[in-house]
């Protein structure tokens, strides 16, 4: 079981990234953008939060241009498993490998808290480990994290039960309370909070481990 | 040759930047102020040949999010 995790410049939560996998038993890479190719083998890809680029332009637009996001696009296209929190949430989504956009929160400030999350959806290998309706407690750090779509894109995700995660009291505008958004093949999961900082005892919370547990299982079933 | 590309949230994209500036202005007794929208104006230097067409790709690939973001050039 191997995961690899993307290293951008500004990238902050990589080596997080990296100690969560590892505790549910991936053997784990780090991978530098200006690679062009994954590790052989590889079947989980973290894209890690933080400020890749210095957010320049708009929060993720670089690193989704960046030469190791071809790969990223190769290893989705091909069924590979995709975990991407916060500015990974947003690279993605500049990737077009989500739907929708980030933009600045609504009440324009940074926010740093840890709040409540609803679990919507558990049929993928990310939310298995919860139950449909559990809320779990999970920090967030983002200054972009206010989910938008239109509305068309709203209803194929409402009907199609693509929404994993919403916020139990929305805390920075995002469309309809989504906190976090899978692919239709549900094998790329983004979302703004971050459960690599809920995953050890000694982070206080342990609620996040499930979601790496559950990626793991799904793993060693296949 | 220069090109000037603006770039703007479209219009039914909630723009709370622009927002707080109005409020701020109103702050200041400016009451006329209606709606402020925020952008970005990017300005480019670019090799003589290089065609408006070229700026469009760039817009699209980069330099915009069309999903809540449209541009316009000027060259």
């Amino acid at each position: 079981m191997k995961a690899a995790v993307l290293v951008f410049p500004g990238s902050n939560c990589d080596r997080d990234l990296a100690v969560a996998f590892r505790a549910a038993g991936f053997e784990t890479e780090m991978v530098w953008h200006k690679e062009t190719a994954l590790p052989d083998g590889v079947d989980v890809v973290g894209v890690p939060g933080g400020f890749s680029y210095g957010d320049y332009l708009r929060c993720g637009a670089i690193a989704a241009r960046s030469p190791i996001a071809q790969a990223l696009k190769l290893h989705a296209d091909r069924g590979g498993y995709v975990f991407a929190p916060c500015n990974g949430f947003q690279i993605l989504t500049e990737a077009g490998m989500l739907p929708g956009a980030l933009l600045r929160n609504s009440g324009l400030k940074y926010i740093c808290q840890t709040v409540d999350l609803r679990v919507e959806e558990t049929e993928s290998a990310f939310t298995a480990g919860y139950g449909k309706g559990d809320v779990i407690r999970v920090p967030i750090a983002h200054h972009d994290g206010n989910y938008t779509c239109d509305e068309e894109t709203l209803k194929r995700l409402n009907d199609d039960n693509l929404i994993a995660f919403r916020y139990v009291v929305t805390p920075n505008g995002a469309t309809d309370g989504i906190a976090g958004v899978l692919s239709p093949n549900r094998r790329v999961l983004g979302m703004m909070p971050h459960p690599e900082r809920a995953a050890d005892p000694l982070h206080g919370n342990t609620d996040g481990v499930a979601l790496f547990r559950g990626l793991a299982g799904a793993l060693v079933s296949a | 040759m220069k090109a000037k590309v603006t770039v703007m949230l479209k219009s039914g994209v909630l723009d709370p930047q622009g927002e707080a500036v109005r409020h701020a202005l109103g702050a200041l007794g400016f009451d006329g102020v209606e709606g402020v929208r925020q952008g970005k104006l990017i300005e480019l230097d670019l090799a003589s040949g290089t065609t408006q067409a070229d700026v469009t790709a760039m817009c699209e690939r980069l330099l915009a999010n069309t999903v809540i973001e449209s541009y316009s050039i000027e060259m």
